[in-house]
């Protein structure tokens, strides 16, 4: 299963940059780090107008943010069925006949995320495909429960065949300053992901300064994150420009220090093509191309696609799209 | 490209604006432009073409205005003042309103014009340049329509010539332009060379806007012309933006003339960041403040002070965030750093870089296309000696160099001539607020840079120049005292009689220098008799060196500036207390040397002490309400040193009037008192000896104010030099300014009442402080 991972899931190693091992936790980096909030936010104001991708290279653009959306269902009232659909658009999101004449048929979605219990059932749905089944854990979305608990759920995702685990952080650790706590949380989550990547929600809707989210993303990377991820999607505000301005930011510096790259999931409220055009932009700029590749970028989303499939038939037909002509995920 | 090679690559592609709309604008005048004269485009003269600097194509040819176009401009402008002054401000606020409107109605033909003028991308003029003008005409809406209800006293000044530049020029137009109209004056403005245009069509807006006739008049044309118009004897003002050697021969040749005068200069603004600082904010700190319009930003921050212990860590960030640094096309919606203004401007940028031996040069490793543009160039390990560490580049080149301590990191900030802006980067609340007053300049960014708004205001010190532009300071610069004033008599001193009455005990009065009584550097005296014929004492006649010992012992107690304004009251209150009790004896020195009573003078002046008193804790400063999270504080500096030539006709009176706002605001000065009637400044050190006050604060140098006017004026650590003296020094006083462009206050040969209510007050207030605009966003 294991080996497996490697060899169908190009979206876990595509770029063979070698996993993140985590590092010991080193206070005084994790201290000294700041983040200017007026700043970081001034500067993701002026983000969507220095920016622009126009006509071919909008729709390369678009179709690139397809293969990075993590398409995702966490609903109580999900069921087979519901993941099922999910999974036939995971691996046909966006028309046949567009996907022709944008000459990228074989498109596919980045990943499919869904709650522990769907995991097997998205796994068959996607078999045959590159596609990986990504499972929230720990205790999804409030972390809360007993922590042998969720390192237990994330084994179960793990031998259900979730190739990557989305957990959530223990946000008290972070706003007591309790780093080692946290570092040690997440270190013992990341072994008990084995192969499979993890990915660290740090829910930043709830973490109330961008310093404390700087802070907890040096943590997790410490801890060895595959990734970092701003929100579960259930906080009161979930993904921001100025919030991956400061993940992005931490990512770099992890980078120069222990040169290990870590990828970045912004999550929760990027529902248009053109939020998805600035935060790809942002990415290139920010983190340089390698991160516009599925094993070190992720948009988690469930409404984005449809904006972008209909962005893709204007770019081809020239009219305006509706909604009721793109399948349904 | 196919869509696949792209996906793979995920190249940015071209994403142009389109420049059709304004080329269809050009076409309409035929790409060919005269003058905008009392409401009409008059026909073309003899013109010179005005190029996109991307591109090196001509978009149109403008009139090179003559003399004769500066008069007739001029004409226009003095014909349409009375009317236009006697609006209501509420009409004048309806004209500003609809330029407002016009403004944002053509925002993007505005913007496009601007970039293909000017070179600059066109993300800056769409997004900073074009709102900030249309909000400078709001804002100053607003200004002339409270105008009559908050200044009363003040009136219009009459005829405004503004020079602008080429680097932001529709922006400077609304900077000169919306306040002048909103104080009830008209303007001749003269655009830049390189970019007429933007001008131009906001000339033909304000015909949309229902503009009278000849309220703007634009005169197109190169430096002559802006001679002309400085030079022309019909305007009241000269407002001025652009390069402090042009300033300098401005201040010059405006000298004597009654003109008033504003100029905002040149700098080499520093940029300090300390090692707790958000290195990365501070990194997009920079692109915004010296690779914004290509560097081409008089308060730039082009001088990078980084903390050594996290400079090498900065220095990655910094270089890697330039290799990033899209350059190319301006009209293209995805670049970074558009074109160099013109090939000269270039040339002059690549000479000085080129010239330069010293330090590590990194040039970004970004695609630079051929033509008018220079790559983003960061210039490491230089020191303060370096000629790029002092001199203004203006262009994309970031110097730097590293400091130790926050002090240290203050004191490279103020080594230069100029002081227009600063920056500074620190999480630490009690750093930054500690730092900014200290830094010399007028504006300071705190964590953020290059922020502007209408409401607050901008401006410089030192070389880069005196007066605001934003703000009701900035309004106050096309206003004047609504008061006429009479005609100043030369005062000369009694002659000596045939048969002088000799005092009983000779009394020496000397100099008082740094707290000191001091002999004249010279050693010559001179008597002073009463009209009587009697001898009342013999004066020093002080010299150039005098002054220079009287400079620096002013320097020597800068410290008073940072006293409270508490502490700085109860001396103001003792010197009046220790005057008082001295009354009858100054009364009968002042009958003595005047002829006249001098008990209502010394009563006045104690009066005065007390007013000035007063104003020493409640001459505030305010909070700007400026569009951001966060607060402008406009804070009223002292000026520094100041040099008064007190006036001749009330020996004591005009003495206190003078000193007492400038020491209350926390200057210091150098004070050459009445010329024929010294000795009631030299009984009053006495006083001062006596009244607690720091040595040097204040210091008084006897003499002939035509002997000692020149070593103040030129004395390049004066800060100000203000002349009520009845000799006609004037001209010779802002003549001999332009040194070191220190500010200048003098009466042009007119009378003051001393005993008035002009003789006090806000007036000598805002002449006695510099507003220092400190920016200050925040949020957690």
């Amino acid at each position: 299963m294991q080996t497996l991972t490697h060899t169908l899931l190009p979206q876990l190693s595509a770029q063979g940059h070698p996993r993140n091992p985590g590092m010991p936790l080193d206070l005084d980096w994790v201290a000294s780090a700041q983040a200017n909030t007026s700043a970081i936010e001034r500067r993701a104001a002026t983000l969507p107008g220095r920016r622009s991708v126009k006509k071919d290279h909008q729709a390369a653009w678009l179709c690139k943010a397809v293969s990075l959306i993590d398409l995702t269902t966490l609903s109580g009232d999900d069921t087979a069925g519901r993941v099922q659909r999910l999974c036939a658009k995971a691996r046909q999101p966006v028309a046949p006949w567009m996907l022709e004449r944008l000459g990228m048929t074989g498109l596919t979605t980045g990943a499919v995320c869904v709650y522990h219990d769907m995991v097997a059932t998205a796994v068959r749905a996607l078999e045959g495909t590159a596609i990986p089944v990504a499972a929230v854990s720990t205790g999804f979305p409030a972390g809360l429960s007993p922590l042998h608990l969720r390192l237990a759920e994330i084994g179960e995702s793990v031998a259900d065949g979730a190739a990557e685990i989305d957990i959530v952080i223990s946000r008290r650790h972070v706003l007591t300053q309790n780093w080692q706590a946290l570092y040690d949380e997440t270190a013992a989550m990341r072994a008990a992901c084995g192969e499979a990547h993890m990915k660290a929600i740090l829910a930043t809707g709830e973490l109330g300064t961008l310093r404390n989210v700087a802070r907890a993303s040096l943590v997790c990377m410490m801890a060895g994150a595959d990734f970092i991820k701003t929100s579960t999607g259930k906080e009161g505000v979930n993904a921001t420009l100025p919030v991956t301005l400061t993940m992005v930011r931490a990512i770099r510096d992890y980078e120069d220090r222990t040169g290990f790259k870590v990828g970045y999931k912004p999550a929760g409220g990027i529902a248009k093509a053109k939020d998805a055009l600035v935060y790809l932009s942002m990415m290139k700029d920010e983190l340089g191309h390698d991160w516009l590749q599925p094993d070190l970028f992720r948009f988690g989303a469930s409404s984005l696609l449809g904006d972008i499939e209909r962005q893709l038939e204007h770019h081809l037909t020239g009219a305006y799209s509706a909604a009721n002509r793109h399948a349904m995920g | 490209m196919t869509i696949k090679e792209i996906f793979d690559t995920m190249s940015y592609g071209p994403a142009p604006e389109s420049s059709a709309e304004a080329l269809a604008w050009l076409a309409k005048h035929k790409n060919s432009f005269g003058h905008w004269i009392d409401g009409a485009f008059t026909k073309p003269g003899q013109t010179f073409a005005t190029k996109n600097p991307a591109t090196g194509t001509e978009l149109a040819q403008v009139t090179q205005g003559t003399d004769t176009d500066v008069t007739t401009a001029v004409a226009a402008a003095r014909r349409a003042q009375p009317k236009w002054a006697a609006l209501s401000g509420h009409q004048r606020a309806k004209h500003l309103y609809a330029l407002a409107r016009l403004v944002q109605k053509h925002s993007r033909l505005l913007a496009v014009l601007e970039t293909m003028d000017n070179g600059k991308p066109i993300r800056e003029s769409r997004d900073i340049d074009i709102p900030l003008v249309a909000r400078h005409f709001y804002y100053h809406a607003g200004l002339a329509q409270l105008l009559a209800s908050e200044l009363p006293e003040q009136r219009p000044l009459g005829v405004c010539g503004a020079i602008i530049p080429w680097n932001f020029p529709l922006l400077m137009l609304a900077w000169k332009v919306a306040p002048a109209l909103a104080a009830g004056n008209t303007v001749v403005l003269k655009p830049a060379e390189y970019t007429p245009l933007t001008a131009l069509l906001f000339a033909e807006l304000t015909r949309e806007a229902g503009l009278p006739r000849g309220v703007l008049n634009i005169v197109t044309g190169d430096g002559e012309t802006g001679a002309a118009l400085t030079a022309h004897p019909g305007t009241d003002k000269i407002a001025f933006t652009g390069s402090t050697s042009v300033g300098r021969k401005i201040r010059e040749a405006t000298a004597g003339t009654g003109k008033a005068l504003t100029l905002e200069l040149g700098g080499k603004s520093p940029y300090i960041v300390y090692d707790d600082a958000d290195l990365d904010s501070a990194v997009e700190g920079l692109v915004d403040a010296i690779w914004f319009n290509q560097g081409q930003v008089c308060c730039a921050g082009s001088r990078l002070l980084v903390h050594e212990g996290v400079a090498d860590r900065f220095y990655t960030k910094l270089k890697r965030r330039m290799d990033g640094l899209r350059l190319g096309d301006p009209l293209d919606k995805c670049i970074d750093v558009g074109a160099i203004v013109d090939p000269v401007q270039l040339a002059s940028i690549t000479a000085m870089v080129d010239a330069n031996t010293q330090g590590t040069t990194y040039r970004a490793a970004c695609d630079v296309p051929a033509g008018c543009f220079y790559p983003p160039t960061l210039i490491t390990g230089l020191s303060a000696a370096s000629t790029l560490m002092q001199e203004e580049i203006f262009g994309p080149v970031l110097v730097s160099m590293t400091f130790r301590t926050p002090e240290e990191a203050v004191a490279l900030a103020n080594n230069t001539r100029y002081g227009l802006a600063a920056t500074v980067w620190t999480e630490n609340i009690n750093l930054a607020l500690d730092v900014a007053p200290k830094l010399r300049a007028g504006v300071v960014w705190v964590n953020a840079t290059n922020l502007f708004d209408a409401a607050a205001g901008f401006g410089g010190v030192r070389e880069s120049g005196f007066g605001r532009e934003g703000g009701w300071e900035g309004l106050l610069a096309y206003l004047r005292p609504a008061t006429a004033a009479k005609p100043l008599k030369r005062i000369t001193a009694f002659p000596e009689p045939k048969t002088p009455v000799i005092p009983d005990l000779d009394r020496t009065a000397k100099l008082y220098i740094g707290g000191k009584q001091a002999r004249p550097d010279g050693a010559y005296s001179q008597p002073v008799y009463s009209p009587g014929g009697k001898l009342q004492g013999h004066s020093g006649i002080g010299n150039r060196k005098d002054i220079r010992n009287a400079v620096e012992a002013a320097h020597a107690a800068k410290s008073w500036a940072r006293t409270t304004g508490h502490a700085r009251a109860q001396i103001l209150y003792f010197i009046a207390e220790n005057l008082s009790a001295r009354a009858p004896e100054f009364a009968a020195r002042l009958r003595d040397l005047t002829g006249t009573n001098g008990q209502p003078e010394v009563d006045a002046a104690i009066d005065r002490l007390f007013t000035y008193a007063a104003w020493a804790d409640k001459y505030d400063g305010q909070a700007k309400s400026v569009p951001l999270r966060g607060v402008a504080l406009a804070m009223n500096e002292p000026v520094g040193v100041i040099g008064m030539l007190a006036p001749d006709e009330a020996p004591l009176l005009g003495l206190i009037s003078l000193m007492a706002p400038a020491i209350a605001m926390g200057n210091t000065c150098v004070i050459v008192p009445s010329e024929p009637f010294p000795l009631a400044a030299t009984d009053f050190y006495q006083v001062l000896d006596t009244s607690d006050l720091p040595a040097g604060v204040v210091n008084i140098v006897t003499g002939p104010h035509a002997d000692l006017a020149k070593p103040m004026a030129t004395h390049l650590d004066v800060d100000a030099v203000w002349s009520f003296s009845s000799t006609p020094l004037s001209a010779a006083i802002e003549t001999q300014s332009a040194g070191n462009l220190k500010r200048t206050w003098v009466n042009h040969g007119k009378a003051r009442d001393w005993f008035g209510p002009q003789a006090q007050g806000r007036e000598f207030l805002r002449h006695a402080t510099a507003v220092k605009t400190i920016w200050v966003p925040y949020g957690e």
